[in-house]
Formats: C-alpha cells, sequence, structure tokens
C-alpha cells in the first residue's frame, strides 16, 4: 500500500469569536482561502494537480453551507480541475479531512489533496445546521442527550476531576500557548489573515491570556449547572444512564473549556511520488488513523477509546508517543485522558490547547495536527498522537511520524 | 333509536346542532355518535339557508370524552378478523380527523357552546370549531385528561393545541393534562367567551349569525401561518423543543409510552401542514393504542378504578349508606386530615380530642389547609368558611350523638384505641358503624373493644390525608356487609378510590411497601451505591427511592415495624441486613429520616434534603464491582409485586383490579406498569418465574415465586386471564 505524506500545514490565527472578534468581519470564504492560497503559494502549487479539496465545517448553513470546500477553491483561484468535498464529523471534522486524505492516496485514489476545515464560530453560530439528536424526542432519548458542556461534568463527577484539577489545567494551557507564542513556535505555520488591500487584520491568537491564575478562575461562575439542575435539567437525564451518580458536579466555565473562535486550516497531503515530482519535502508520515463511537449520552470520553483503537491498529504501545494533542474542549476530557493513560503531562498538549487558543470546530482537527508536526521539528521527537473528542459520542484519532 | 345529534335551524340561518346521548347521564363520544355528528354537520353545510353553526349538549355538560373501550373493540375486533389491527384503528382515527376537519374547514362559521364539563375527545370537538363559548360554570372541568390514563389527545387535540398556545403553552394542558375552569380556560386562551348559562346558546347563535367568511378560517389554514413559539427548527423555537425533551424526559425516566409518543406526534406535525400533522398524530395515537403498556394503564387507572370507585365490590342489597354526621376521634395529623377531607365534601364532622385544646388544635390545622386553597384561589372565602362551620371541635364524647359513622384515629396502642372505642359507642346509635384507622394493628383484635364485631371495621388513609388518594378498608374476622357499604360510600362521597382487603399483618399496601423498603436498606448493606439503590427505583417510573422513603416515613418507624415482626413471628422470622442498618441509624445514631432532619440523607435546617449521608459510604464502603441498574430496578420491583401475589393466594387481596389500582394510588407502583399484577402480565408469567428464580438463587428465598405464579406459567397464563372475569374488554 502506498504511504501518505504531509507536505506543509497552515492555519489562520484564532479570532475571538464574538461580534467584537478581530476575524468577525472576515467572511469564511476569505478565512478558508486565506489557508489554501498560502499553500499553493509557499509550494508553487499547479491546483490542477489538486484530487480534491477536503474541508471539514461543522455549522454548514449561509456562507459555510452549500460544499464550502469548493466555493472556498474557487474564491481561492485554484484551477477549476480541483474539486470541492465538505465533511462533518463536528469537532473532528478536521481531522477526518486529514484521514481521507490519506487514506484515499494509501488506497490509490488519486495522488495530491488540501484537507483542512473551517469554522467562522461568531459569523455561522453553533447549532445553525439544527440539531436533531437533540430535537427529535426519539433520537433525544436514545441518546440521553444532554449538552457538551453538561457531560464534560459528569465526567468530572464520574472520573473525579474537582473544579481546580480543571482551572488547573487551564492555567497550564493559558502559559504553555502564551509561552509557545513568545518563543515563535507557531511562526512556521500560521498566515496573518489581511485585507482585500494586503493590510494584515489579525495575526496573532486572540484568546490567550497569559497572566490568568487559579484565583481569577476560581472567580469564574460554572456555565451548564442551570441547565443541568433547574431548567430545563439535563442532569436527570445523564442520571436515567448513569444511575450511580448521586449527584453531577459543574465544575466547566468559560475559562476551563474551549474557547468560541473564528479560523481555518489547511494542510497539504500527497504520496511520495507526487512529492518527487513536485520537487517537494515531506514533512512527515500518517501512520495510521481511527474513528469511534462511544456513548452519545456522556459523550466526549472517545478519545480514550480511539486512543486504544489506534495503537492496536499501529501496533505501538502508549510509550512509543513522544508527543500527545488531546483537544482541549472540556478540562476534564484532557484529564480523563492523562488519567486512562497515565501518560506524563508535560507531553501532552505541550503549546497549549482549545482553552487558551480556542477551537475553531470544523477546522481544530487540522490545527492540532500541524501543532504536532511543528513541535516534533522544533524537539527533534519522532511520534506524535492527535485525537479529539466528538459531539454525539464519536472520537477520531491519528498517528504521524516526523521524516 | 334517537340520535347523539339532533339539529334544530334558529331564525332560519343558523343550525344549532344539541348533542344529548340518549340513557346516560354523561355525553361519550362513541362510534354512532361520530357518524350521527358526520350526518348533521353535512346536512348544515349542505343547506343553503344555514349560515352557521353551533354545536351545543342538551346536557349539563358538553361530554366526558371518547368511549375508550369502543377504541379497544376495533382492536379486537381487527384482530378476531385476521387484519392489521393498526390499520383498523389509523382508517378509525382519521376517519374522526376528517368529521373535525369538516367542521374546521367546512366554509361555514361553527361555534361550539359548553354548558359544563367536557374532556377529552369532547373538550377537542371544541378546539375544531371556530369559537368557543362555554358557561359561566365554575364547576365545569375542560381539558384533556388523557395522559392520566396512558393515552394522549388523538382526536386533533394534540396537534391543534400545540398550533393555538405553541409548545410552552400547551405543555401543561397536553402533558400534565391540567384541566381548567371556564376563567382559566379563557385565561389560557382555549375558551374565547364566558356567558351567563342560560344565554349559552343565543350568544353562539349570535356569533355565529354575525360572522364573516374569515371568522371562519383557522389561522393554520390561512396563508403565512407561523407555529407559536417557534418550529423546531427557529432559533426561537430549538431551545423549546430541546428543553421540552430533555424535561420530559428526566421528569418521566422516559417510561410513559404515551407522553414520548404524544412528543413526537407534537416534533413531528410541527414541521407540516395540519392535514399531515394530523396523519402523524393518528400514526402515534394509534402507536399508543397498540402498546401494552398503555393498555395496562388504560385499563387500571381509567376503568378499573373507575369500576371501584362506582362501588364493582360494594356488597349487593346493601341500600345507600351515605354519611350524613361522622364522629372523628383524635385531632391529630391523621384525625384532622380525614375531618377536613369530610367536611370537604358536605359532611358534618364532629371532631374529638382529650380536651378542648387539643381539639381546637385539630381544627386550626384544617383552618390552615383551607386558608392555603384560598390563597391559591382554589377556594372562595365563603366556601372556606362554610366548611370550617361544618366542624365542631370538642372533648366531649356526647357530641357524638347523631354520628352514623365515627373514625377513629388515636394512637397506634391497642388499649387507647380500645379505650376510644367504647367511649365513643357509649353515644351511637346501635346502627352506627365504627371504623378505625391503623395502619398496623390487626382488626379482629381490635374489634374485641367494640360492643357489635359486625358494625366494626378498619380503614387505613395515607398520609398527608388530603393528598393521598387510596383508602384502604379492612374487613375483621366478624365485619358485616353494612359495614363495608358505609365505609365504601364515604370513601366515595370524599372522592377518593378504596380497595377492600381482609385483615392480615400489614394489609395490603404496607405488606408491599415494607418489603421495598427493605430490599434498598438491605442493598445498603450489601455495599451497593446509596445513590444507584434510589436512582434505579426512579428509573423504574417509583416516584420516590426506598431510602428517600425509608427517611419520609422514619426509619424509628422502619425500626419498631421490624421489632414487632420479630416478636410476633418468634424464630420463622427471617433476619435481615436491612434491620441492622436501621438499628445503626436509628437505634445507635439517632438519625430516625426526614423528622430528625438526618437519615440516609442529610437535611439542611429547613428539613431540605441536600444530599446523602457521605458516612453512610463509610458504614457500608459501595464495593467495586456495583451491580448493573437493571438488576436493582428488577429486586426493587419483584420485591413488591410478588408480596402482592402472596396477598392474593393469601386471599388478603379479593380482587387483582384492588391490587393494581391500590398500589398505583397507594405508593405510586410504577404507574406505567398498570400496577404489580399488570407488570408480571406484560412481562409474562414465565419470564417472571425465571426472574423469581435467577434472584432467589442470588439473593435468597424471599424472591420464590409464589405457586400461583408458577401455576400460571405452566400454563401459559396471565393474572388478567386467569382472575378478572367480571372485567369488560380492556381499553
Amino acid at each position: 500500500m502506498a504511504e501518505a505524506y504531509i507536505y506543509d500545514s497552515v492555519r489562520t490565527p484564532r479570532g475571538k469569536g464574538k461580534s467584537d472578534g478581530s476575524l468577525h468581519e472576515v467572511t469564511s470564504l476569505h478565512a478558508a482561502a486565506t489557508t489554501l492560497k498560502a499553500l499553493r503559494d509557499r509550494n508553487g502549487l499547479d491546483t490542477s494537480l489538486v484530487e480534491d479539496v477536503i474541508l471539514g465545517c461543522v455549522a454548514p448553513v449561509g456562507e459555510q453551507g452549500a460544499d464550502v470546500a469548493r466555493t472556498a477553491a474557487i474564491y481561492a483561484d485554484y484551477h477549476d480541475r480541483a474539486p470541492g468535498l465538505h465533511i462533518n464529523r463536528f469537532c473532528a471534522s478536521g481531522i477526518e479531512a486529514v484521514n481521507l486524505a490519506a487514506n484515499q492516496i494509501k488506497a490509490g485514489d488519486g495522488e495530491l489533496y488540501v484537507a483542512g476545515g473551517v469554522e467562522m464560530m461568531s459569523r455561522v453560530p453553533m447549532g445553525s445546521d439544527g440539531f436533531a439528536l437533540a430535537v427529535d424526542p426519539i433520537s433525544a432519548y436514545k441518546a440521553y442527550f444532554a449538552p457538551q458542556g453538561v457531560a464534560a461534568d459528569l465526567i468530572a463527577t464520574k472520573y473525579g476531576f474537582s473544579r481546580e484539577d480543571c482551572d488547573a489545567l487551564a492555567v497550564e494551557s493559558h502559559k504553555r500557548a502564551a509561552q509557545a507564542w513568545a518563543e515563535g513556535r507557531f511562526a512556521k505555520s500560521v498566515i496573518p489573515v489581511k485585507d482585500v488591500n494586503g493590510v494584515t487584520i489579525l495575526d496573532r491568537d486572540e484568546t490567550i491570556r497569559p497572566g490568568t491564575t487559579l484565583e481569577i478562575l476560581g472567580g469564574l461562575k460554572p456555565s451548564f449547572k442551570e441547565q443541568g439542575e433547574v431548567m430545563p435539567g439535563f442532569d436527570a437525564v445523564l442520571q436515567l444512564k448513569y444511575p450511580e451518580i448521586e449527584r453531577i458536579n459543574h465544575v466547566h466555565h468559560a475559562g476551563n473549556s474551549s474557547g468560541v473562535v473564528d479560523g481555518a486550516a489547511a494542510i497539504l497531503v500527497g504520496s511520495k511520488e507526487i512529492g518527487e515530482k513536485l520537487g517537494l519535502k515531506p514533512r512527515a508520515r500518517i501512520r495510521s488513523s481511527v474513528k469511534v463511537g462511544s456513548d452519545p449520552s456522556i459523550m466526549l470520553t472517545g478519545p480514550v477509546p480511539a486512543t486504544e483503537k489506534i495503537l492496536a491498529r499501529a501496533g505501538m504501545s502508549i510509550s512509543d508517543i513522544d508527543l500527545f494533542e488531546v483537544n482541549e474542549a472540556f478540562a476534564a476530557v484532557v484529564l480523563r485522558f492523562l488519567q486512562a493513560f497515565q501518560v506524563d503531562p508535560a507531553k501532552v498538549n505541550v503549546n497549549g490547547g482549545a482553552m487558551a487558543m480556542g477551537h475553531p470546530l470544523g477546522a481544530t482537527g487540522a490545527m492540532i495536527i500541524g501543532t504536532a508536526l511543528d513541535e516534533l521539528e522544533r524537539s527533534g521527537k519522532g511520534t506524535a498522537l492527535c485525537t479529539l473528542c466528538v459531539a454525539s459520542g464519536m472520537g477520531a484519532a491519528t498517528i504521524i511520524e516526523r521524516l | 333509536m334517537t340520535e347523539a345529534f339532533t339539529t334544530r335551524i334558529d331564525g332560519g340561518d343558523v343550525a344549532v346542532l344539541t348533542f344529548d346521548l340518549p340513557g346516560r347521564s354523561m355525553n361519550v363520544l362513541d362510534e354512532a355518535g361520530i357518524k350521527s355528528l358526520s350526518a348533521e354537520v353535512e346536512a348544515a353545510l349542505a343547506n343553503d339557508a344555514v349560515k352557521g353553526i353551533v354545536i351545543t349538549s342538551g346536557k349539563p355538560d358538553m361530554g366526558g370524552g371518547v368511549d375508550l373501550n369502543m377504541l379497544a373493540e376495533i382492536r379486537l375486533k381487527a384482530e378476531a378478523a385476521g387484519g392489521n389491527p393498526a390499520e383498523a384503528l389509523f382508517g378509525f382515527v382519521m376517519a374522526l380527523h376528517g368529521v373535525y376537519r369538516r367542521i374546521e374547514t367546512g366554509g361555514k362559521p361553527v361555534a361550539v357552546a359548553t354548558p359544563g364539563t367536557a374532556l377529552g375527545g369532547v373538550f377537542e370537538l371544541l378546539l375544531a370549531g371556530h369559537r368557543r363559548f362555554a358557561a359561566d360554570n365554575p364547576k365545569a372541568k375542560l381539558g384533556l385528561p388523557e395522559v392520566m390514563v396512558g393515552v394522549f389527545p388523538g382526536a386533533g387535540g394534540t396537534t391543534r393545541l400545540v398550533r393555538m398556545l405553541g409548545l410552552l403553552g400547551a405543555a401543561p394542558l397536553l402533558l400534565e393534562g391540567k384541566l381548567l375552569d371556564p376563567k382559566k380556560a379563557k385565561a389560557n386562551m382555549v375558551i374565547d367567551e364566558i356567558v351567563p348559562a342560560d344565554e349559552l346558546v343565543r350568544k353562539a347563535v349570535d356569533w355565529a349569525r354575525a360572522a364573516t367568511p374569515a371568522d371562519a378560517v383557522k389561522p393554520w389554514d390561512a396563508k403565512g401561518f407561523k407555529f407559536p413559539g417557534g418550529a423546531p427548527y427557529t432559533p426561537q423555537g430549538m431551545p423549546n423543543f430541546l428543553g421540552g425533551a430533555a424535561m420530559t424526559h428526566g421528569k418521566t425516566a422516559g417510561v410513559m409510552p404515551q407522553v414520548n409518543a404524544m412528543l413526537s406526534a407534537i416534533y413531528e406535525g410541527a414541521m407540516v401542514p395540519m392535514d399531515a400533522a394530523l396523519r402523524i398524530e393518528a400514526r402515534w395515537f394509534t402507536h399508543v393504542l397498540m402498546d401494552p403498556r398503555s393498555s395496562a394503564m388504560i385499563r387500571s387507572l381509567f376503568i378499573n378504578k373507575q369500576a371501584i370507585e362506582k362501588g364493582a365490590n360494594r356488597p349487593t342489597g346493601v341500600p345507600d349508606m351515605k354519611t350524613k354526621k361522622l364522629g372523628v376521634l383524635g385531632a391529630g395529623m391523621m384525625g384532622a386530615g380525614v375531618a377536613y377531607v369530610s367536611a370537604n365534601a358536605g359532611i358534618e364532622v364532629v371532631l374529638i380530642d382529650r380536651d378542648q385544646a387539643a381539639a381546637d388544635k385539630g381544627k386550626a390545622t384544617i383552618a390552615g389547609l383551607l386558608e392555603e386553597s384560598v390563597s391559591k384561589k382554589r377556594m372562595t372565602k365563603e366556601a372556606a368558611e362554610a366548611v370550617l362551620a361544618r366542624v365542631t371541635a370538642t372533648p366531649d364524647y356526647a357530641a357524638l350523638k347523631g354520628c352514623d359513622f365515627v373514625i377513629e384515629a388515636v394512637f397506634e396502642d391497642p388499649k387507647i384505641k380500645a379505650e376510644a372505642t367504647q367511649k365513643a359507642e357509649a353515644h351511637l346509635a346501635p346502627d352506627a358503624i365504627f371504623a378505625t384507622n391503623t395502619s398496623t394493628l390487626p382488626i379482629s383484635g381490635l374489634a374485641k373493644a367494640s360492643r357489635d364485631a359486625k358494625n366494626f371495621i378498619g380503614v387505613h388513609f395515607f398520609s398527608p390525608v388530603h393528598k393521598m388518594n387510596l383508602v384502604e378498608i379492612i374487613k375483621g374476622e366478624k365485619t358485616g356487609d353494612a359495614a363495608v357499604a358505609k365505609a365504601l360510600d364515604y370513601v366515595r362521597q370524599i372522592r377518593k378510590t378504596p380497595i377492600v382487603v381482609n385483615d392480615a399483618r400489614f394489609f395490603y399496601a404496607n405488606r408491599c411497601i415494607i418489603p421495598y423498603l427493605n430490599e434498598g436498606i438491605r442493598m445498603v448493606a450489601e455495599g451497593v451505591e446509596p445513590a444507584l439503590i434510589d436512582n434505579a427505583a426512579k428509573n423504574a417510573g417509583m416516584p420516590v427511592g426506598p431510602l428517600q422513603l425509608t427517611d419520609e416515613t422514619s426509619l424509628e418507624l422502619g425500626l419498631k415495624i421490624a421489632t414487632a415482626t420479630k416478636a410476633a413471628m418468634g424464630a420463622a422470622y427471617p433476619a435481615s441486613p436491612a434491620d441492622d442498618v436501621l438499628e445503626e441509624l436509628a437505634g445507635k445514631r439517632g438519625r430516625l429520616g426526614r423528622k430528625s432532619k438526618s437519615g440516609f440523607y442529610v437535611y439542611d435546617e429547613a428539613g431540605k434534603r441536600q444530599g446523602i449521608w457521605p458516612e453512610l459510604r463509610q458504614l457500608w464502603p459501595p464495593k467495586a464491582d456495583q451491580p448493573a441498574a437493571q438488576e436493582v430496578t428488577n429486586r426493587l420491583l419483584l420485591i413488591q409485586a410478588l408480596e402482592a401475589v402472596r396477598a392474593l393466594e393469601e386471599g388478603v387481596l379479593t380482587d387483582i383490579r384492588e391490587g393494581d389500582v391500590g398500589a398505583i394510588m397507594g405508593w405510586g407502583f410504577a404507574p406505567w406498569s398498570g400496577g404489580p399484577f399488570s407488570w408480571l402480565d406484560l412481562m409474562g408469567a414465565k419470564k417472571a418465574v425465571a426472574l423469581c428464580d435467577e434472584l432467589t438463587a442470588k439473593f435468597g428465598e424471599r424472591f420464590t415465586a409464589p405457586k400461583i405464579l408458577r401455576d400460571l406459567a405452566a400454563k401459559g397464563e396471565s393474572f388478567y386471564g386467569r382472575f378478572a372475569p367480571q372485567e369488560k374488554a380492556a381499553a
């Protein structure tokens, strides 16, 4: 079977996902095209050779609707022969775009793909595309549906993570992200978003708070207590599925959950042969990929079975992995990962994560692959495992090896 | 035969259709009635002279709903004919939709005018009209109680009401089955006008005559209709639908098939035009009618509950024995409660306690309950004063003179009870009936203090009396028919549900409840996580878990009962780890339950339950390997159901209908199941025996399958198949 390589990886900076965020004025197409153009221009790419442009997007309506990948490719002046495919596996959409590209290459279906994602959350809010799982009473009952924040609180309760545990992880995320920026660790990948005249709109991640402390976070009110305990009372639904839980401890708040942001990312994936033909140097090999389904009620425990599955598939053990990117959707998700595999926290999210820099849903999966790749190169380490929890009870993972 | 609906033409241009089912005091829509309605509607629509239509009732009320037996018969008929019963039911419901839809879209303005109560399918007829008039009759009840008896409004009521009020506005009426008087109905926008009773038809006719063509078009049949409060996938509507599903799921544990079906009918119907929405409603309604859990609920909560309340087990040949003047001995919580519900039902009450102060305290309790009703606008001040005036509080037993019924509610001590009995009987006529309210003491023993055991009977009220609807009537060995009839007629007067049982330890209800509590407490000792015990019970549809219920009834009482039972049974008493838990908590640590603000749970100063007492998990550490929730549930339900079967086997219970209705009304046994016997029937005797065998092997002899159950399993029979011969076809 053929191998799939990463030739390049770029992302926009992440802008605060509100109307006063720097990227709020930027269209989804402009953000996505910023990354598509960068890949093309940095690599002198003949886009007529691109087999497909695959972009993840979680709220594919309005300007992000109707196959945002094809639209962004046209917007970015890609060749007509480069088609576009939009995919959605919620928070894993960006990683799935890369995995889908890699696996098609491995199967001989094409040589060169652009894979990534876009999510302008300030412009197309979460939930804009409807969410029948929670709204149709039949699926809501079958899933024992509760929103992600309440489910994350259940994870913390079930696995014994306190508010302080979660806050400490968040403080560390901000600290690491600030240090990474200070040392220019993202410089290779972050493409400033510029206006129509070439004037920079945003060139740095916008939500990092280097000065945050346990005391500051300790003052924040839990975000999901009201909807869990009172109206409409999601805790009671979760307790139907988890009757051994006496009371859900609502530990998550805006500070220890991933930030709502705007952003886009793209990765150039290709076969060995196309790289040689185009004179591109491969940076990493995509060794393995998986997706899993898990209990939709507690919902966000997917990274554990996804990691177990991908290690088994790759014939590796947890100690073979040098570096981990575990998406910081909520603090408890990462704490559960650390608890399950007993890995050294110093190896996990070494340059911070979504609690500090935000989680542009459809793009994040591609972003953390890029972050892992940059860090492997910086630190000279060999192998990284990237994984994300996914809405409706799913998970996905990818292992890359630096070349 | 006279038709259910007849038409007269008023002033030459308004057709007045009058619903007056021959031979019935209350209108009910049956198959013939629906045909009659359809014929009269078509005639009025076809009559060019008729400008408008009024539908009203020839009786004091509009009607009680659709005949549920009829729906069951349609199913049974289709099954017998080898047809598809779901198809037959769907066809029938769609035909009814057709008639109501003709009223709604026939092009002529239709006013519906109800003189009094309109419920269920008849209330849905109101909703089909263009303008709704109600007489100013404060006793009238309007609404859709279907959900309470195992179904949901399936004659368009679900679809129309959410289109009128939105999901949030309609939820209390649809999901809780809330009934409204005309004033509240108008405030809730389900009635348009309240008019004096003697002008009801006149006003409706006037409206129909003056109405414009636009008045004959419902909002949802006009262009540009928007679902009030937002359809499911609008920014406004999505949180409501999402939240509504979650709230209902959490509150009902998802075990009520009729609630789930109604939610789907609302959700799916909200996204399509009216006619498609009615088809969807009909499909879900059919689905519920085909669900055996729904049939079990209809059987227990509607058909059998009514039959029992109407005196299905009243001794025949005994004339009406309504209580005129009631004596209540003991003005404590129980006595005052009994006096309150009796005075409320219009009965003169003499409330007696040892001194004037104690008696007055009881009357003050009644006054407090009445004040609460007045402040919540459930009662006028005048009515409350009239109720209170019916109660005479006194320490003087001579005041009992002229009482035809006495309920003794003094302390649970045979000596004190005997004394009260004799003191009272000295002032009573020889044929007066004397009842003792007790939850534990054998009636035949107490009867020995009476001058005439034939006129002595047990009644077991549940606390708090004004909220709990079951009354257990206990026959002593010598209790006569007159005493049983007296007690039944009295319970009917106070509008509660009676069951009649024979005299044995704990009678029926407590006999089943106590093992439920003990099974839960036993699990604590076994190292089952306490939260799992109470949550597994609630997940199975029990209103309160066994540990919480023990806190409510008090651990001290539990300990007392265990001690007394041990004393009574001697060596035959099966030692239980539950007793050790009670001894440790109530005996040694003074954790008596809610009344001491400490029990299995922790309570705050105000008595609000906070959470499980943390040290409980140190005294009995939860084991690492916790049982599956289903096993916990099975133990907690089966232990109750087996006790019910044993009560039947031993002749304590003589009618399984009473066993089922009593269990739901008395202690909330998983209402979705229709009661313990229905629950076993739903499972099937064979499976039930297998479950008994499994739990016996694992947990002990108390789960041994009773002989009756084994016999049913061996013969492939069911409880209702064998023990309910006189029962009408279940809906």
